[in-house]
């Protein structure tokens, strides 16, 4: 079908010349749907922001408050009023960096494995990796629950950072990275020299997979930070929620404080906007590798 | 010291499985022995707070009940109602988008692409914390914006008069969950396709531009044929991610799944099954049940987009 489309399209005349104009237009309108689009995807973030600075009263408005007011301060002392605030961000911090720290260790480890070992049962471990890659998050909600029930880890920040830290995305991100730039040479000179496995990985594939590892770790410290289905399974005391399920509980059907909500909100995208800001391209490519070869 | 460490050395041969290790430990404790439990509860009655003794073995009981429970058939129907709502109009959007970015977009395109993306990477809660604000019948500014549209001639007649109640409404839920959805993933979807064009050869273009294809016929017979393996995944992720959506819907309805259960995922309603009404073999009956419709899915998503490989 194609072939005859392409011989009927060689039959017209060419359309060259009155192209020029034509293209200046298309290419403004390129530009206004894209800038449209970009306008939706910022005003929310703005409006939060907004709304952190007002009160409850002055959201309630007809119309709602466009600009920035001067209720910050009172919100946030509403915040810690109502919750405990400064403990959840502290343990949202604690969470994200023991996650961070023991997913690159784990990961760095499995993907050496994987990208310059042969060993027996490789292919199917591999195999597994992968397939738990597939497996949908809500499998885990009822196994996790009850597992971290048997152990007493109900409560605990262990039960959030440890099941995952040996994540199948990790595993994967690391081997493609050992695989392309950890030179065989390299690792046959340093065991040549008598240098022990272990020292190899420390010392030799470690440094060698910076890289690899920074866009890992944002990724998890990130993942942690957001986690919502984990810490509302396991974390059942209001003083142990992270920050996702404390600003949940501020939730109410009847008097949501909207300003103190939304300054919980904000402070806790704050954050992950400066990640953003700081290594926007190193992110996009490390969430959607794999996708394009 | 028995061992010397001097001497000692791991042996080659065992290094990969030291280093497996910690995966394969953490996969045995908390990815294989919890699933195979959730696999043995889902046959058996169950209150995680009476103990292990109280466990009764009921057969396929807990597969019957689900499959003849009014929510569960309904949790399911909106599950997939969100999923095909969010999820095709990210894809409908994205490619033109994305054509539009590689194409004429020079100036600004990083920034572009990162606002897009930024979504993305928020949190879920804040995202849909905000959202909830957005949507509020009488603050919310997206009832505001209908109201100055609705002074308007013309669309003005098209839209409500009165302020939509959109989080407690039956009607209304589902569309304001798939907003939010939508406008989360669809950056995600845009740097995929943008990734893809970048593969596509560009004398493919000029080939065609010499045999006077048009900017359509181009985008017709190179663009979307050269974008078919990408849009393989990126519906895959949709579907997959459709079906498991929780968090999005759990904070619009403040976690019970919205009046008349409109907004009820599958996954809420499993989560509600286990911890709201502690009934653990049901809510993992469910999850395998519902585990075989995504499996299903994608497998079907596999066959529509890989067999039919003739680029048409």
């Amino acid at each position: 079908m194609s072939l005859d489309i392409q011989m009927t399209m060689t039959d017209r005349p060419r359309e060259r010349l009155a192209k020029s104009g034509d293209s200046r237009m298309a290419l403004w309108a390129a530009y206004a749907l894209v800038a449209i689009g970009s306008l939706a995807m910022v005003a929310p973030f703005y409006f939060m922001f907004v709304f952190a600075t007002h009160t409850r009263a002055e959201i309630f408005n007809v119309p709602p408050p466009l600009f920035f007011g001067g209720s910050l301060r009172e919100n946030v002392a509403m915040l810690s009023e109502r919750i405990s605030f400064w403990h959840s961000l502290g343990w949202s911090l604690y969470v994200a960096l023991a996650s961070t720290a023991l997913t690159l260790l784990f990961c760095s480890m499995a993907g050496y494995a994987f990208g310059r070992f042969e060993f027996k049962g490789k292919k199917w471990l591999f195999a597994l990796v992968m397939g738990t890659m597939l497996m949908p998050s809500f499998m885990n909600m009822i196994p996790t629950f009850l597992a971290m029930d048997a152990l007493g880890w109900i409560d605990q920040p262990r039960a959030l950072y440890l099941p995952g830290a040996a994540s199948a995305f990790g595993i994967f991100l690391m081997r493609q990275f050992v695989a392309s730039s950890i030179p065989t040479e390299l690792i046959d000179a340093a065991r040549m020299d008598g240098c022990g496995e272990m020292s190899i990985y420390f010392r030799i594939v470690l440094p060698l997979l910076r890289p690899a590892l920074g866009t890992l770790g944002l990724i998890t410290f990130i993942a942690s930070w957001n986690n919502f289905i984990a810490p509302l399974v396991v974390m059942r005391s209001p003083e142990m929620y992270t920050l996702p399920l404390a600003l949940r509980s501020l939730q109410s059907p009847i008097d949501t404080q909207w300003g103190a909500l939304m300054a919980g909100s904000a402070i806790a995208t704050i954050p992950l906007l400066v990640l953003f800001v700081l290594s926007s391209r190193q992110l996009i490519s490390g969430l959607t590798t794999g996708a394009v070869k | 010291m028995t061992l010397n460490p001097v001497k000692w050395r791991l042996p080659p041969a065992w290094t990969p499985y030291v280093l497996l290790s910690p995966f394969i430990i953490l996969f045995l404790a908390f990815g294989l022995f919890p699933l195979l439990f959730s696999f043995y509860l889902s046959f058996h009655s169950w209150e995680p707070s009476a103990g292990m003794d109280a466990m009764q073995y009921v057969g396929f009981g807990n597969f019957i009940f689900s499959l003849q429970d009014e929510w569960f058939w309904k949790s399911l129907k909106n599950t997939f109602w969100l999923a095909a709502a969010s999820g095709i109009p990210q894809h409908l959007i994205a490619i033109p988008l994305a054509c539009f970015i590689h194409a004429g977009i020079k100036r600004g395109r990083n920034l572009a692409v990162g606002v897009y993306f930024m979504p993305y990477i928020t949190s879920t809660v804040a995202i849909a914390i905000m959202f909830t604000a957005l949507f509020s019948t009488n603050f919310g500014l997206i009832n505001q914006a209908l109201k100055e549209l609705a002074n308007l001639p013309l669309i003005g007649n098209l839209l409500p008069a009165e302020p939509i109640d959109w989080t407690n409404n039956s009607d209304t839920i589902k569309p304001a969950i798939a907003i939010v959805v939508f406008w989360r993933y669809v950056g995600f979807n845009i740097v995929l396709y943008l990734a893809a064009l970048q593969t596509i050869p560009a004398d493919l273009y000029e080939a065609a531009r010499m045999d006077g294809a048009g900017r359509l016929q181009q985008f017709r017979y190179i663009t979307l044929p050269s974008l078919r393996p990408i849009m393989y995944f990126g519906v895959t992720l949709s579907v997959i991610g459709g079906l498991q959506l929780f968090e999005e819907p759990f904070i619009l309805t403040a976690g019970n799944g919205g009046s008349d259960q409109a907004g009820m995922t599958a996954a809420i309603y499993l989560y509600r099954m286990a911890f709201d009404f502690n009934d653990f073999g049901a809510a993992s009956a469910m999850s395998w049940l519902l585990f075989a419709v995504v499996a299903a899915l994608t497998w079907l998503t596999h066959r529509v987009f890989h067999v039919r490989n003739s680029p048409t």
